[in-house]
């Protein structure tokens, strides 16, 4: 045992008969399974842990749970396996396992950041936004780079985690949170009550407090001895599902809860596929609330050395992990539970003195006790200071009397144990948004009115004593489960009570003393007294000023301490002070397991079309729209970009392009009523369209502005084919089933999407007719019989086709509908066929650059949301008839027909090799001074090689009327001078489409 | 996350719904009748109150059915759901901003 000099000889639940070690900062240290990182490294005598961080200071641990705020470590399983922040007192002892300590530098044992500490007056509560004022251009480059530098909790790991992290969804009727006795006799009752129950708990073992208050008893046997037994009952139970190793992290509406259980971290050879960890969202009937309570510190000058931890938790160790956390502890409390931890230490073999802050007369019973056991008891004792550097070395206590200090008196020890009262864990309570209620007889915030069917039981309640626990928690089970039933239990008493203190009375002058309030933020007293000073009153606004209860740890050792130090010094009660709000999550999340599996190829789902492969194969790059892949170009050996589009644009016009135009949003609209319906929802008539004819449809929202495009294809009187653009086809269908379901269900139309059923292949170009015309059966393609904004329902080879003849380039052109597994090879037909004719395959680049050459507006990019049918020019779009379709009312609304709206318009740069920056402002003067009035935007702009120049469309206040003028458009390299113009740069009569 | 309970499909997550607002503003018959005012009220004025609320809810991804429900805007509880059409069997708080 000489390797582990304060492991106990005997006790724990540790099992001896399984040594393991592992590292920490490269030291190699022995233990047992059963073990945490933090119990080995106190079995070392390894008390120094890590350092704080604003000060530097020398840290150890605090607490033995999920609370623990200084003793966060980084854990290193490998390339991509660095996990920092790990509380040690949660990292289960694994053989191998290697931590290390955190935020100092060059070592944990010398860290030259302890000057902070020297230099603490710098650094009081809102010292950032006090010192760092000016120059203001140094904030970003140099005070916070450095201050975020310094200042860091742990290390972000550089490569990427190769493990897996799972998502489980559940119902059950009853969730218990927390499996100390309340839990425990809750899900008795529960499971009894035939439900279905969860119990979960953040421990690796069940039993809670149970776990180390080793002289408790319940029903007359010892309490571990009703805990296995329990366990195995529940074990047993098929309707139970318990689960330890998992935090419930987040309490949300209607009873759903987050959990994150911990799965494959413990296990020496982890199952291939296992995931790491498991994000749970239960949704549960009724929740059961038993987690339990935290304990608090005591608020002294240097209250933060190492070896300076809660009562309770020197208990746990001792009696839990068969460690001494020192061979000389002193207690310093100012309730009864400390005696329990003090008894225990004692029988343990260890040196102990209690030192009570309460009068002799309240604590007469436990302290005549403790004495009668060999220990000397100090009442109505201040704790001043303490002594020692990396370890406390002694207490400095003092009587103390109304207003006076007595001698002080240093107490030798090598570890302290700290109670300064319980505060019960409400905050899964809080966030399921019940309403909490001070209770001054426990000085602490409980559990009152719950907003969802949640109910809270034992400590967690401000419930302390262990019969009365099991009770409440049984009668909470069985409540949860519908039923009445309250069951008794016996069991040993508890030594309950505490009276509230502030910082402990003390004659030195508090600006110079560091009584921590917070451990891990490093907040102290004098922080919170200054920024009250300062007039932060709000409890809200003094915990962002001081960041007191901000860590990781979200104060669950400090909040409590924290209010009463606000109420003490405002001279308010509590309940007027209030508390902060209880958010997710309780204890740290790992990204990777609120990501889970989302991430690679199942980030986000990927659309491709039939064609898609062959345009890979061709050498297509792509690019993502909406959650479509589309060809972007198909660059030749050799070509960039410019290059690739330059040819795909010009073969377009001087002999045929093959284009895919699958991912076009496409709906069919079908009943008795579909063209009333369309009548309603478009802006233009439909009444009178003949069967075979298309049109060009513009589409509303009620507030007048454009919601998207499309042709539209009238297929029989009772059936509309319509597209829409690619990135809005579920907005549109949408909105027609809003309108169709909500406001017009007398209708008689039914909408279907069928964007993936058709696939679309747009052959444009002088030759098109020719390419295509040995491929269809069924239709008479000349021009007379088969004009522009036409449609034929016909054959392609072997396959059903719906030929339209349509144009988005401004040339002859056609696309061809086929069922989408005819895609490929419809396309394939084409293309083979138009070889003799030079037919060149072109991506969405080329085919922005088509269409603006025309001046056809891509919704999304001409228009944002605010942009009406005159607006781009499309006022003729507007069936004047009509008395009514969805925006029509808007359009006079008195803004869309005042002056001054932007209107589309095209720009040229004087110099026509200069293309301009799609977003690049339009000013009227660029020696305007800044800001200068901006006249509208570039909303498009590219090099045209048909047109051998660079073409840009833009809104521009008034552009209509500015056609001609000269404005500015800002450049990279400063304004460049641009002409107005009409928004057409290529065949301005439109005479090629009919070609 | 709501726990939304769908007329015609029963109780599903939140995630399956979209919320369309505040519910019973019907279209008007003759909006070419109203003026700037009336048509600027049926437009943009909604009721926000702190309470019982009547909103439209769609079940986006599952029977793509908008229906109604009457829901506690403080205590995100839901009161009733009901289809399109029809009343809620108690009034919501109305109109208050």
């Amino acid at each position: 045992m000489t390797s582990q000099p304060y492991r106990l000889p005997q006790g724990g639940r540790i099992d001896r008969a399984s040594p393991l070690s592992v590292s920490f900062n490269g030291r190699r240290l022995s233990g047992f399974a059963g073990d945490t990182m933090a119990s080995i490294l106190l079995a070392h005598g390894q008390v120094l842990v890590g350092r704080s961080f604003k000060y530097h200071r020398p840290r150890g641990l605090l607490s033995h749970g999920s609370d623990e705020p200084n003793a966060l470590l980084s854990v290193d399983r490998g390339p991509g396996r660095i996990d920092p922040n790990n509380r040690a007192t949660m990292i289960e002892a694994l053989d191998g396992l290697a931590a290390h300590s955190q935020n100092h530098w060059p070592s944990l044992d010398f860290d030259l950041g302890v000057v902070n500490d020297a230099l603490s007056s710098l650094f009081a509560a809102g010292f950032y936004y006090k010192t760092f004022m000016w120059p203001r251009a140094f904030w970003d480059r140099l005070y916070e780079p450095a201050i975020r530098a310094a200042a860091g909790l742990g290390v972000a790991p550089a490569a990427a985690d190769p493990d897996r992290y799972g998502h489980r969804h559940a119902h059950c009727d009853v969730l218990i949170v927390g499996a100390g006795p309340a839990g425990l006799s809750a899900a008795l009752a529960a499971a009894t009550a035939d439900k279905s129950v969860f119990l979960v708990d953040e421990g690796v073992e069940m039993g809670g407090a149970l776990l180390h208050d080793v002289s408790a008893t319940i029903d007359g046997g010892p309490a571990a001895a009703w805990l296995a037994e329990t366990l195995t009952h529940l074990r047993a139970r098929d309707n139970v599902v318990l689960l330890p190793r998992t935090t419930a992290f987040g309490s949300y509406n209607h009873n759903h809860v987050g959990l994150v259980e911990r799965v494959a971290d413990h296990l020496a050879q982890a199952p291939e596929g296992l995931a790491r960890e498991r994000v749970w969202q239960v949704r549960a009937g009724e929740v059961v609330l038993a987690t339990g309570a935290h304990e608090r510190p005591l608020v002294f000058a240097d209250n933060d050395r190492p070896g300076i931890m809660l009562a309770d938790s020197v208990r746990s160790f001792i009696n839990r992990y068969a460690v001494a956390p020192g061979r000389r502890i002193v207690f310093a409390t100012n309730g009864a539970s400390a005696y329990a931890a003090a008894a225990d230490a004692k029988a343990a073999g260890l040196d102990v003195t209690l030192v009570d802050i309460r009068d002799e007369a309240t604590c007469v019973k436990e302290a005549a006790e403790l004495r009668l056991a060999g220990c000397e008891v100090l009442t109505r004792h201040s704790v001043v200071g303490s002594k020692g550097r990396k370890r406390v070395s002694g207490l400095i206590v003092a009587r103390f009397g109304d207003a006076k200090i007595g001698a002080r008196r240093i107490l030798d020890c090598d570890c302290v144990g700290l109670s300064g009262g319980w505060t019960p864990a409400v905050h899964l309570f809080s966030q399921s948004r019940g309403k909490l209620r001070f209770e001054p007889s426990i000085d602490a915030f409980v559990p009152d009115r719950a907003a969802q069917a949640v109910r809270a039981a034992g400590a967690a309640r401000g419930t302390y004593d262990l019969a009365a626990c099991l009770a409440e928690g049984f009668a909470a089970g069985a409540a949860a489960a519908g039923r009445v039933s309250d069951r008794g239990f016996s069991a040993s008493a508890t030594l309950t009570g505490f009276e509230p203190a502030g910082p402990l009375p003390t004659d030195d002058d508090p600006k110079r003393l560091k009584a921590f309030v917070d451990f891990q933020n490093d907040v102290t007293a004098k922080d919170i007294k200054l920024a009250l000073r300062e007039g932060f009153e709000s409890v809200e606004h003094v915990k962002r000023y001081t960041t007191t209860g901000m860590a990781t740890d979200q104060g669950k050792t400090s909040n409590m301490n924290a209010l009463g130090l606000i109420a003490r010094t405002m001279e308010k009660p509590i309940p007027e002070v209030g508390t902060t709000t209880f958010r997710p999550p309780y204890a740290p999340v790992t990204f990777g397991a609120l990501v889970g599996p989302a991430r690679d190829v199942l980030f986000d789902p990927v659309r491709k079309t039939p064609i898609h492969d062959w345009a890979a194969e061709h050498g297509a790059t792509f690019e993502n729209v909406a959650l479509w892949r589309r060809a972007w170009y198909f660059p030749k050996a050799g070509e960039d970009e410019r290059a690739a589009v330059a040819r795909e644009c010009k073969a377009a016009r001087d002999a045929v392009g093959l284009f895919d135009a699958t991912t076009l949003g496409k709906i069919e609209v079908v009943g008795r009523d579909a063209a009333e319906f369309m009548n309603r929802i478009y802006t233009n008539a439909w009444l009178k369209l003949e069967p075979g004819r298309c049109r060009y449809g513009l589409m509303l929202k009620e507030d007048g502005y454009i919601l998207d495009d499309g042709v539209v294809a009238r297929l029989a009187a009772d059936r509309f084919h319509v597209t829409t653009t690619t990135g809005g086809a579920a907005r549109v269908l949408n909105h027609m089933e809003d309108y169709l379901q909500t406001e017009w269900p007398q209708l008689e139309v039914f909408l279907t999407s069928i964007t993936e059923q058709w696939a679309v292949i747009a052959v444009q170009g002088p030759k098109a007719r020719d390419v295509i015309r040995p491929l269809i059966e069924g239709v008479d393609l000349d021009k007379e019989a088969f004009p522009h904004m036409a449609v034929r329902l016909c054959r392609f080879l072997d396959a059903p086709c719906r030929l339209f003849r349509v144009s988005f380039t401004g040339e002859l052109g056609y696309e061809i509908n086929v069922p989408a597994d005819f895609g490929r090879s419809a396309w394939e037909a084409v293309y083979a066929q138009g070889q003799a004719f030079g037919i060149t395959p072109y991506g969405t680049q080329a085919m922005h650059v088509l269409r603006a050459e025309r001046g056809f507006i891509i919704v999304g990019q001409e228009t944002d949301g605010t942009m009406t049918p005159d607006d781009v020019g499309l006022a003729g779009m507007i069936a004047k008839a009509k008395p009514d379709f969805v925006g029509k009312r808007s359009l006079a609304r008195p803004d869309l027909v005042a002056p001054g709206r932007k209107q589309l318009v095209g720009l040229l740069t004087d110099d026509p090799r200069l293309t301009l920056d799609e977003g690049a402002q339009v000013v009227a003067d660029p020696a305007t001074p800044i800001p200068a009035p901006m006249l509208g935007h570039v909303t498009s702009s590219y090099w045209s090689a048909n047109c051998d120049r660079s073409i840009a469309l833009a809104v521009v206040a008034d552009g209509r009327n500015l056609v001609g003028r000269k404005l500015h458009a800002t450049t990279p390299a400063g304004f460049a001078p641009v002409t107005v113009s009409a928004p057409v740069f290529f065949d301005p009569k439109g005479e090629r489409v009919h070609g | 996350m709501l726990l939304i309970d769908c007329p015609y499909c029963g109780p599903r997550p939140e995630i399956e719904f979209r919320c369309g607002g505040e519910a019973h503003i019907a279209r008007p018959a003759d909006p070419a009748a109203m003026d700037d005012a009336a048509w600027a009220e049926f437009l943009f004025m909604r009721a926000n109150p702190k309470g019982v609320h009547a909103e439209r809810w769609i079940h986006q991804h599952g029977c793509q059915r908008w229906f109604n429900a009457l829901r506690d805007t403080l205590s995100d509880a839901f009161i009733e759901t009901y289809e399109m059409g029809t009343r809620p069997s108690r009034a919501a708080e109305g109109k208050s901003t």
